[in-house]
Formats: C-alpha cells, structure tokens, sequence
C-alpha cells in the first residue's frame, strides 16, 4: 500500500483525527476541572458548538492592526497542521515521516508562537505586548528542557525521525520502562504542561491581567479569527498528548495500513492521550498558579529532569 | 535640500558603487567556477629574495567566503545607490568611494592570500579602512571612540597572528601557505598548541567572540548602515575562515582534544551571553550587533564540534559539523546584511535608531518592514528559512555526536544542545520585541509618525537578500552540494555523500533515516492554508468584518504610551537572568501637588557588561599605572634624554661585544 493513494488516505485520516479530537480532548480536560471543582459544568462536547459559533461571528479588527494581524491565525492553524501529520497518532511510520523530524516539529510551534507573539504587539494594546513578552520568556526556558528531553528519546532511537523512535521503541516494549525514559517523560510532560499553556505555569481560563499570558496575546482576537486561534492551541495540546504517548508508551499503536490495524491505534491513542488529559486537568485542579517570576523554577526541574536522564542513559545504556 | 549641490559628488558615488557592483559579481563567477570545477586558483604575483614567491591561491574553502563576500558585496552595493545620497551635501564621496572599494577588495584579498606577506597586508588594509569607515561620521564622539576602541582590539588581534605566522615560519622555514599545509601536522605538539591558542585570539578579535566582543557593539552602529551590514555580515567571518584555515588546513588532522572542548566553551559563551545583552538592546544597530555576536557563536559551535570529533578520530561527523557551521556562515551573511539593511533603512525614514521612539512603521515602510520580518525570522532558526537549515544541521552533527564514547562528549554535547536550544528561543524573543516594537502598534514619536518608505534601490537590495533568505532556506541542496567536498578536502578523508542530498530536497546526515525536506514542506505549509480558508467558508460563510479600536481598558482613547515598551519587553529575561545582567535601576518620581498626581517619572536602567568590569578594566588599569610610572623618567630635559640614550648605548655595546 506504499503509493500515492495510500499516502494521501492515510494524511488525510491522520489530519482529519487530529482536528476533530481537538476539542473533545479540550471538552474533557474543562468536564474534569469543573468535577473537581464540585461542579456539573458544560458537555464535553460544548468546545465544538463554541468553535462553531465562532467560526460563523463577523471578526472585529482594530484599525491599528496590520495585515501580520489578519494572516496569523490561518498561519499558525496551517503550521500546527503541518505538525499533525509529522507526528505520529495512530500508526508509524507517519506516510510524510521524510518531511521533518522531531526538531522541525519544535521549531514549527516556534513559528506559530513567533506570530501570535508579533499580533500581540500589533493592535497597540498594552495586554497584547504583556503577553508576547511573558509568553517569549517563558518559551525561551522551555526550550532547552524539551530540546534535553527529546534528545534522551532520540540518542535510543538513533535518530530524531518521530516514526522511527517511536517503531524502534514498540519493537522493543521493555525500554519504555528504562529509568532513563520515564525521567524523560517526566521532563517532557512539564514541557508539555508549560507548553499548552496550563496551570500551574498560565491559566487557560482567565483574563485577569497579573496571570494571563497566552490569552492576553490574543485578547484582540474575535469571531472566525479566534476560532482558528483557539482550535490550533487545542490541537496543539492533542499533538504533545500524542508525542508523550508514543513517544514514550507506543502501546497498540498500528504498524501497517490495514483498516484493523489503524482501528485498534485509534483505540488505543484515544484512551492514551484521554489518560493524559486526565492527568492534565488533575494537575491544573490540584496545584496553585505561580508566580510569573517561579516559573523558571518550576521549569527547571523539567530542564533537570531532562539532563538526568540523559546521564542515567549514559551510565546504564539503552 | 535634496537638491544636490555637486553634481561630481552625485556622478562619483553611481559610477563608484556600479563599478562595485560589478567586480562583486565577477567575484562571485570566479567563486563559483572554483566552486563547480574544484580547482584551485593560483597566481604567483611577485617573486622577492626575502620572503619567497607571493601568491594568490584560491581552493574551495577560499572560494566559498569569496562567494559569500561577493554576493553581499554585490547587494550593499546596489543599497548604496540610494543610501549613499544622504551623504552627498555633507560628505566627500570620492573618499567613501575609495574606502568602500579598498574595502571589499580586502576583504576578498584575505580568503584569497597564499602567502603571509600577502595576507598580513590585505588584513591590515582591511583593518584600516574598517578603521575610517567607522569614523565617517567623525564629528560624533561616539564614533571617534568607536573606532579608536576598533583600532586598538584589531591591533591587538594582528599581533597574536604575526606571532602564530613567525611560530610557523620558524618550524617551516617558509611564508607559503601550502608549505603550512603540508608541514604544519608534523609540528611538535607544543607549536600546534600556541599556534592554535594565537588564531583563536588573533581571528576571535576579529571574529568577535566573547571576551574578545568588546569592539563589536561599537563599532557596527557607528558605521554607515551599508558598511555595517558588510562588517556584520563577512568581514567578521574572515575570522571565522582565519581559524578553519590554521585549524583544519595548517595543523589538522591529528589535533588534541581540549582544543574543541575550548571553542566549544568560546561558543555557546558567546551565542548565549550575545542574544542575553542583545535583549536588553533598544539601539537597533547595536542590538543587530549583539546578535552578530550570538550567531558567531552558533557557527563556532559547529567548526567546534567539528575539532572535537576529529580529533576522537570520527571525521564523517566532523565534517557535518563543518557543514553546519559552514552553512551557518553563509546563512548569517544573508539575513544579517538584510536586518543591517533594514535597520539603515529605518534609519534612513525615521532618523532615529532607539526603538522606543519607533512603533507603526508597518503602515509608513510597507516593503522595509515585510523584509526585516523575514530576515527576522530567519535569524530565529525558524522553518522554511535558511536559519533552521544550519542550526538543524548543527543539532544532528550533536546528536550524533553523543554516541562517541568519550566523558568530554559526553558532557559537552548535551550542555551544547541545550544552550543551542536557549540561544535559538531568545533569538526569538528578541526579535519578536525588535521586529514588534519597531515595526507594530501605534507611532512613539513624531520620527515615527513622519517616516517614508526608502528609495527603489534599496528596496531591491532588502529583497535581493531577502530571496536569499528563503532559497537557502527552500533548496539547502544548493548548498550542500557545495560545502560537502569542501568539508572532504579539509578533513582529508572522502565523505563525499555523508549529508546526502535525495533528488535535491532531502537532507540525511549519515546512513540513519533522518531527514527533513525543507521544498516539501514549505510546499505543504502553503497548501494547507487552504483547510483554515475553505473550513471557515464553509462552516461560517463570507469572512464579515468590522473595523473598532483597540480596547483601551475603558479610557476614551488608545495612546502610543499606553503600548508595552522595549524595555518593559525585556523585563522578565532581566529578572530570570539577573544573576548575568546584574541590573541596577533607578526611578526618579518628582510630585506636584499629591503623590497621586505626579509631573513626571525618570526611569534609568543599567545593566553592567562583566567583561568590561572585570578583564579589560584591570588590564587599562594596570597600563595607565605602568604609563605612570614610566613618566617619571621621561622629564622633558634634552639633556636627561641623551643620558638615557647614551646609557642604552653603552649597554648595547656591552651585550653585543
């Protein structure tokens, strides 16, 4: 099944699954949050009716915002599209796997990030240049956590190509429990908690201006504009769910293009990355925002985290 | 006022700058025949008793900056045009013209020399007009001090490299390069070692690494903005080629370890501590200056990790750290002229440099600012463009690396990975402010509010550099295809094909299916435009619109005073990395009637440069105290004078005798 066809069906599917589970993943994480805080709270599926409601709104645009303002929103859902079909979901080989590797996944959040963080400083609001500076801070003590973390998966696999760490690693189940792994994992979920935006590092339900940094970014944002805003950060949530389970625990994940096969991985990558979106808004409900000024420390640990890893890797090998 | 009042003047600087323009392309023929044929140029020039026969000699690795040094040559001048006429009522044309073209033609005389004689000439010809061109404006005394402060580091930097040439002469007995090639590997270690320790000074001086840098960030702004770009953009890389040249060509392959390990610390030192005081940077021209630091760093970074892993005897990975750093070279060359361009430009249309008074010029300078964004992105190693393809290539030779067995790698790689990550992510952050506060929001000033767009030439120059940007970026084969054998002849092992080039797209750092495929996916990035257009159609019907003001928090109406600044931008790297910046602030509230009510606010913020303070401050100390000391004999008598003088003598008869 290695031709155009296949490649086209199997892309396809893989963007098709990352779009749609989006929001029913963001839906939980909010169901969750509102349980612990003794509360109903709105249907998991109330995220869609939201982008939907969005989606058809007229955009308010200031007459200060230039066109960096008006072409943001499609770049950054286009790039975090780009990125779903790098990533590996439900099967590995990705069909597009030669087209980048771990390193271009980061560096393509990076670009929507540099974007967002422009719009921000465009309208002349005094949020949006609050949150840019906020939010380019704390991205630049991310990196290097994530860049250490990613690297203990890549020097065991050989490589940094998602596809093949993540075959290499399913092929051989027992080094999922290597030390050196879960440290990484741990590293790396920090990053991902930092990354998406979440408490204890930002609130993704607030807009009081001593907390918020991703929000006040896009605080000018309305109607279509946002939508596409919004539904690239929970994609980009699904994509770091998706990385944290295969590259770490590939279980169940399909390894040819037979209909059962990719059945059985979207099974499986659907309980996985609902478990870690649990884990996620347990870790939001349970833990205190910090101090804009404590983040490098808490990220620290990621960073430490990341680099002991890659020293256990040294000392007891693959 | 725009009328120009010598029409000399005006003819001078066209003819001048055309004839530039010119031989910089017939430069980047040459470059490109020795490129594609492979083989070296040699022309013997002049035949002298004391030094041997003075030659020229170009291979690949000379080819390669003279092709760089061309193609940027080739687009400042085509800038120059149209920058140079704001000269022309104040300034003597013939004498820019002159330092210009003495310039350029220094610059490609030092990858080009074979010789010592020949090299230690074009460097100092280049070293003085830098001098002159830094002082063009020489009634500003920030420029007259600039290039004192340039003049003396470079002196100082051409010292140690007639030393390295005399340790080299004295083992070889010749001032021919090609007798270095061929004799510096069999020099005894100790030799190899100064001779490396005096090019890593004397070409770092040059170079700009730290704790060599202090010139840099002076004298770059006080240049015109067209010389600066050269200067950022390849004169400072003639270090980076002085140190591949001794390192790789004179005394390579058996070379210790420590050496990598050492430019190794030199490089993430000077990539990280670069980006951190760029941040802090609200000159435009210094802040571009910082970053030229910073991307030394990432480039030394690769010819780092390239000594390192060829002197552990792995030289497939070394040569795709040259590669890297090669490629890095070239990169930097083109976005950082762009941004040197765009900031003469902004200059240019606002008269102002600070970016705390600049803001909105994306409405005023519609062309200046979309290519300033991508040489911005650029910078930041951000896909598609030429950026990420170097510092991508740069993580895989350390990745690879790591597997070498060997403590130092062990600890080096992923210290430098980490650091490469931080530098790429403030790299960022910098230009999100740089590009954001300059370019976005509201007009700070009346400079701001009253800005225009620059003259077509050098609009077309920013785009020249600009298409550069993204076809480094988009076709990476264009460039390996070259760097490969380059790296091959310099490691003396064939590799042709480690970084294998897959019908053009593909990028694979050895046999490992590693890969990215920079056409594809920009292709890709702009295909799937498409879902967000078409999705939102469909879902939502025609795009509605309304225009209303930014929302000023319940006030009547938005200011420019209301937006964030530069320095409030920065303020959260100043707090996490207080510990390097060692800020000291001091805010000055003066009252009227209430403290409610206050006339006005004096905010001064210092942050202190360590290196200044703590290495170049004892070493002036000390000479002025030894200056001092020294007056004491010196009493303005004729007469002591001769005492002396007959002293001396006597002494010298004595040794001689």
């Amino acid at each position: 099944m290695n031709n155009v066809f296949g490649v086209i069906v199997i892309s396809s599917f893989q963007l098709l699954l990352v779009l749609a589970s989006a929001p029913l993943i963001s839906g939980i994480i909010k169901k969750t949050k509102a349980r612990f805080q003794r509360r109903r709270g709105a249907s998991v599926v109330q995220p869609y009716f939201d982008l939907a409601k969005l989606l058809r709104k007229e955009v308010v645009v200031s007459p200060v915002a230039s066109w960096l303002f008006r072409i943001t929103p499609y770049l950054v859902f286009a790039s975090t599209l780009v990125i779903a079909l790098l990533v590996p979901t439900v099967v590995t080989p990705v069909p597009l796997h030669w087209i980048g590797d771990i390193i271009t996944v980061i560096y393509l959040f990076a670009l929507g990030r540099f974007f967002v963080a422009l719009v921000g400083l465009d309208t002349g609001s005094a949020f949006g240049g609050l949150g840019s500076s906020r939010e380019m801070s704390v991205a630049s003590i991310i990196e290097p956590a994530m860049m250490l973390a990613i690297f203990t998966a890549a020097v065991t696999a050989g490589s940094t190509n998602l596809s093949i760490i993540v075959a290499r690693l399913s092929s051989t189940p027992v080094a999922m429990l290597n030390p050196a792994h879960l440290l990484a994992f741990s590293g790396l979920f920090i990053v991902t908690i930092a990354e998406t935006g979440r408490v204890p590092v930002d609130n993704p339900a607030t807009h009081l201006e001593l907390t918020m940094i991703h929000e006040a970014m896009i605080l000018e944002y309305s109607g279509r504009y946002l939508a596409l805003i919004e539904w690239a950060s929970q994609m980009k949530l699904v994509v770091f769910l998706a990385l944290l389970s295969n590259m770490f625990f590939p279980v169940g994940i399909a390894t040819t293009w037979s209909p059962w096969a990719l059945l059985v991985g979207s099974a499986a990558f659907f309980c996985k990355i609902i478990v870690l979106a649990v884990i996620v808004a347990v870790v939001e409900s349970t833990n205190a925002k910090l101090r804009l000024f404590r983040v490098p420390e808490f990220l620290m640990v990621a960073f430490i985290l990341s680099f002991l890893a890659l020293i256990l890797f040294f000392i007891i090998g693959a | 006022m725009l009328q120009p009042l010598n029409p000399v003047n005006r003819a001078v600087k066209n003819l001048g700058f055309m004839i530039a323009l010119i031989s910089s392309i017939a430069g980047c023929v040459l470059s490109l025949s020795i490129l594609l044929s492979g083989e070296p140029l040699h022309v013997d020039v002049l035949q002298t008793r004391m030094f041997g026969t003075i030659a020229i000699h170009a291979d690949r690795l000379s080819a390669f900056f003279l092709g760089t040094i061309s193609f940027l040559a080739a687009v400042v001048s085509i800038y120059s045009l149209g920058y140079a006429t704001e000269f022309l009522q104040r300034r003597n044309m013939v004498w820019l013209v002159f330092l210009y073209h003495a310039f350029l033609l220094s610059m490609a005389g030092v990858v080009m020399a074979g010789h010592t004689v020949l090299f230690l000439f074009v460097w100092e010809v280049m070293s003085l007009t830098t001098y002159f061109l830094i002082n063009y404006d020489h009634e500003d005394p920030a420029s007259r001090r600039a290039a004192f402060l340039y003049v003396v580091m470079t002196h100082i930097g051409t010292a140690f490299l007639v030393v390295m040439f005399m340790i080299l002469y004295v083992y070889t007995g010749s001032f021919s390069f090609e007798a270095f090639t061929s004799a510096g590997p069999r020099l005894p270690a100790v030799a190899q070692s100064l001779i490396f320790l005096c090019a890593t000074i004397g070409f770092g001086i040059k170079a700009g690494i730290i704790p060599f840098h202090i010139w840099l960030p002076e004298a770059h702004p006080a240049a015109p903005s067209n010389i600066s770009a050269l200067m950022s953009g390849v004169m400072i890389k003639t270090g980076i080629y002085g140190m591949v040249r001794v390192f790789f060509d004179f005394l390579g392959p058996e070379i210790p370890e420590w050496w990598g390990i050492l430019i190794l610390i030199l490089a993430v030192t000077s990539s990280v501590l670069g980006v951190l005081y760029a941040l802090m940077e609200h000159d435009l021209k210094r802040l571009l200056a910082f970053h030229s630091i910073e991307n030394i760093g990432i480039i030394l970074m690769g010819v780092g990790a390239a000594l390192l892993f060829s002197s552990l005897g792995n030289k497939t990975l070394a040569a795709i750290a040259l590669i890297a750093g090669l490629y890095h070279v070239l990169n930097h060359a083109m976005f950082k002229g762009l941004l040197f361009l765009g900031a003469g430009s902004v200059l240019h249309g606002t008269r102002s440099r600070n970016i705390e008074e600049l803001g909105g010029l994306i409405k005023k300078m519609p062309w200046t600012s979309f290519f300033f964004l991508i040489g911005a992105v650029a910078i930041s190693g951000l896909p598609p463009l030429n950026g990420f393809v170097s510092e991508w290539l740069t993580f895989q030779a350390l990745l690879l690396g790591f597997h070498i067995s060997d403590l130092a790698v062990k600890i080096a790689v992923p210290v430098t990975v980490a650091l490469l990550a931080l530098t790429g992510a403030l790299a960022a952050a910098c230009f999100v402010k740089a590009f954001g506060i300059t370019f976005l929001g509201l007009p700070r000033s009346d400079h701001a509010e009253h800005a225009h767009e620059s003259s077509p030439t050098m609009i077309t120059a920013m785009g020249l550099l600009a298409m550069a940007c993204v076809v480094f970026g988009v076709a990476p084969g264009l460039v390996v295809s070259a760097l490969d054998p380059l790296a091959s002849s310099l490691l003396g092992v064939n590799l042709s094909g480690q970084v294998a080039l897959n019908g053009g797209m593909l990028l694979v750092p050895q046999s490992t299916s590693t890969s990215i495929a920079p056409p594809v996916l920009t292709a890709l990035l702009m295909a799937i435009i498409v879902v967000p257009l078409l999705g939102g159609y469909l879902i939502g019907g025609k795009l509605r619109k309304r225009v209303a003001m930014t929302w000023a928090c319940g006030l009547q109406k938005i200011g420019p005073q209301m937006q964030y600044t530069a320095t409030g931008f920065s303020k959260p790297i100043r707090m996490i990395f207080s510990n390097i910046y060692r800020a000291t602030h001091e805010i000055e509230i003066s009252e009227e009637t209430s403290p409610y009510f206050r006339a006005s606010i004096t905010y001064e913020l210092k942050t202190e440069s360590v290196f200044l303070k703590h290495l170049y401050e004892p070493v002036y100390n000390f000479i002025i105290v030894s200056a001092r000391m020294v007056r004491r004999i010196q009493t303005g008598h004729v007469q002591s004078y001769l005492a002396y003088i007959f002293i001396t003598l006597v002494l010298l008869l004595l040794f001689a005798r």
